[in-house]
């Protein structure tokens, strides 16, 4: 009746975010929070909640790892991809927030199933958390032969990973729209808006159909956003999808859940909610493998 | 010794949005030749918004961009060619494929607080031996000093020439001399300007920036462009020309042949400051989102004045085209509810 052991590899925002999230978690138990600036506040903040910390990186998850089945990854993508290995080595599960991309990309409402038996998944882009659940949405009732996605975000959530590479941004994000969503063929955009006070992540998925079931394609997308909102809950729609002469326009807002980061970072919140989702997914799997009970404990 | 300012056409980009991207082989043919032959240094081609632009979000090209900047630089003799790119739209592989059709400079456009996401895309043309000028668009939007704190980014990062773009023909000319002096003065590099028509003040507003120091100007033939147009690059021409400026070896009287021939004739509308224009330059909304908000206006049936005012007061940025669509939704369900 024990929680599954998690540890969280970077002490920055995201990392913190997630361990705010995880304080009562069902499923999951911070065991270890890793950084290495003995000075960081993420790991400050850790110590205060009580969970151990070391800020010696790879090194100090080595010596603490023990009993530790999962780790979520909140570095960079070359500190992941240096530490993948390792994880790998010890068997543990990594769930990579970073874009080092090494395992497949996973969007928790569509695919989170498939993944539950493989050692590296990735949580790819916040765009495409934002909008691949829609595109399979109406993928999966009509077929989509070209899916389009706007992100907007406030300037302010976007960190300096983001800015140096915003071409990985717009080429992951299509590519998931692709695999994850159904599209035939994909495309992704990202605008950074610095209005002050910081706006909300908006995101505008564009699909071109032929045939339309109104109905079928409403009914779909409802439910995508019902599902989406288990576990991202500030996750709406801002207006009703619109019908046009092949084309299904959908307009999404993602209000963070202000757990560490401010509201208006609903592109950061809807990852480290999705990768929690994840870890969540993969906890409820290793129990049934060990045969313990799944039953969710607050 | 007269000044040099060097003038760069951007009909074939600009002009893109008023054509709502639809150029074909032909025209581009017809308007690069002419505007060589009018001694027109450098000329930009691509999709409106850059590079990648061809979307729903934006408007599909009709030819793809590449077929069309292939045909211009077959046809061009002594010009070189630009392409604009936007980080967040177009990507680095768009730039290589560019760079291999043989253009030979880089515009890569960023709002004007976010130069930081053009590091990449600067480095990489600056790698491949392109010239490159940084753009900071609706440079209205942020005060002189601020504009050449990401100036200096962008000439960090490598930028041959770095631009004052009134992306949203906002600014008269008091406003563009500053922010180009501010630029002038901080910056080693060229600095070069891009003025829209919304206001009236596009040519006015090039010669202020030119009389600060400003070297490089952009224009349009017949003004051809986004919102109310650019600066009319035949009356720039003129216009420099008489007033003692070295314009590089431009005839303008080739310009105007140019402009009449080559542009005029597949213009869809002529380009005029109508009310939705005005409001563009008056409310200091990019001005690319004029036939986007005339089109949602009609799908909601709503005044696409009202939209673009409401764009201005949510200090909307350029790129934010889908934002329209939900702005004319949300007056159209307050107009029902009103009655």
């Amino acid at each position: 009746m024990t929680k599954i052991k998690c540890a969280i590899v970077g002490s920055g925002n995201i990392g913190t975010d997630l361990l705010f999230k995880l304080r009562h978690d069902p499923y999951l138990e911070t065991a270890l929070v890793v950084g290495i600036d003995p000075d960081s506040e993420g790991l400050a903040i850790a110590k205060r909640h009580g969970v151990q910390t070391t800020h010696q990186g790879t090194d100090g998850f080595r010596k603490l790892q023990d009993g530790i089945d999962i780790v979520f990854e909140a570095t960079s993508a070359a500190v992941h991809r240096a530490n993948a290995p390792v994880y790998q080595e010890l068997g543990k599960i990594a769930i990579d927030l970073t874009p080092a991309a090494i395992g497949p990309i996973v969007v928790p409402y569509v695919n989170v199933g498939e993944v539950l038996d493989l050692p590296n998944v990735n949580l790819g882009t916040c765009g495409a958390q934002a909008t691949a659940p829609i595109m399979h949405a109406i993928s999966r009732v009509t077929d989509v032969s070209y899916g389009e996605i706007v992100s907007t975000v406030a300037s302010k959530s976007a960190g300096p990973g983001t800015r140096q590479n915003i071409d990985e941004f717009t080429v992951t994000t299509a590519r998931t729209l692709v695999e994850v969503g159904g599209a035939d063929r994909g495309k992704a955009i990202i605008v950074l808006n610095p209005a002050d006070p910081p706006i909300m992540m908006k995101n505008t998925v564009f699909a071109a159909v032929g045939s339309v079931d109104r109905e079928a394609i409403l009914a779909s997308i409802e439910d995508a956003v019902a599902g989406v909102q288990l576990y991202v809950p500030g996750y709406h729609l801002k207006t009703e999808p619109i019908f046009d002469e092949g084309r299904v326009t959908v307009i999404i807002e993602v209000e963070g859940a202000g757990a560490y980061l401010p509201s208006y970072a609903g592109n950061l919140d809807i990852e480290t909610a999705a990768a929690i989702r994840v870890g969540q997914e993969f906890a409820k799997h290793l129990l049934t493998q060990r045969g313990e009970s799944v039953e969710a404990k607050a | 010794m007269a000044k040099s300012v060097r003038l760069i056409d951007s009909t074939l980009r600009d002009g893109s949005h008023a054509m709502a991207h639809q150029f074909t082989s032909e025209m581009a043919r017809n308007i690069v030749k002419a505007l060589d032959e009018a001694g027109i240094g450098t000329i930009e081609i691509s999709h409106g918004d850059g590079l990648g632009g061809s979307s729903f979000n934006y408007g599909f090209s009709k030819e793809p961009e590449m077929d069309l900047i292939k045909v211009a630089a077959e046809t061009v003799t002594k010009s070189d060619l630009a392409v604009l790119l936007l980080p967040g739209i177009g990507t680095r592989e768009d730039l290589k494929v560019a760079a291999n059709y043989g253009v030979k400079v880089a515009r890569i456009a960023t709002h004007c607080t976010e130069a930081d996401i053009s590091q990449q895309h600067i480095g990489l043309a600056k790698e491949m031996g392109m010239e490159v000028i940084g753009f900071l668009m609706m440079a209205h939007m942020i005060s002189p000093e601020d504009l050449l704190v990401q100036a200096r980014l962008m000439e960090s990062y490598g930028a041959d020439c770095v631009y004052v773009t009134d992306s949203a023909g906002a600014l008269t000319p008091d406003g563009f001399r500053a922010r180009v002096r501010a630029l002038v003065e901080g910056l080693d590099v060229p600095v070069g300007v891009h003025a829209h028509n919304n206001l009236s003040s596009a040519v006015p507003n090039s010669l202020a920036a030119v009389q600060e120091g400003a070297t490089v100007v952009d224009g349009c033939c017949a003004g051809l462009g986004a919102g109310a147009g650019n600066a009319p690059l035949e009356i720039i021409a003129a216009v420099f020309d008489r007033e003692g400026y070295d314009i590089g070896g431009v005839d303008w009287f080739k310009l105007v042949d140019a402009t009449e021939t080559a542009v005029r004739p597949i213009m869809p509308r002529p380009q005029t400051i109508d009310g939705p224009a005005l409001t563009l330059g008056y409310a200091g909304v990019y001005s690319s989102f004029l036939l986007h908000a005339e089109r949602a206006a009609k799908r909601f049936d709503v005044d696409p004045r009202e939209i673009l005012l409401e764009c201005g007061r949510r200090k909307l940025v350029g790129g934010q085209e889908d934002t329209l669509i939900e702005i004319a939704y949300q007056l159209s369900k307050e107009k029902q509810a009103a009655g």
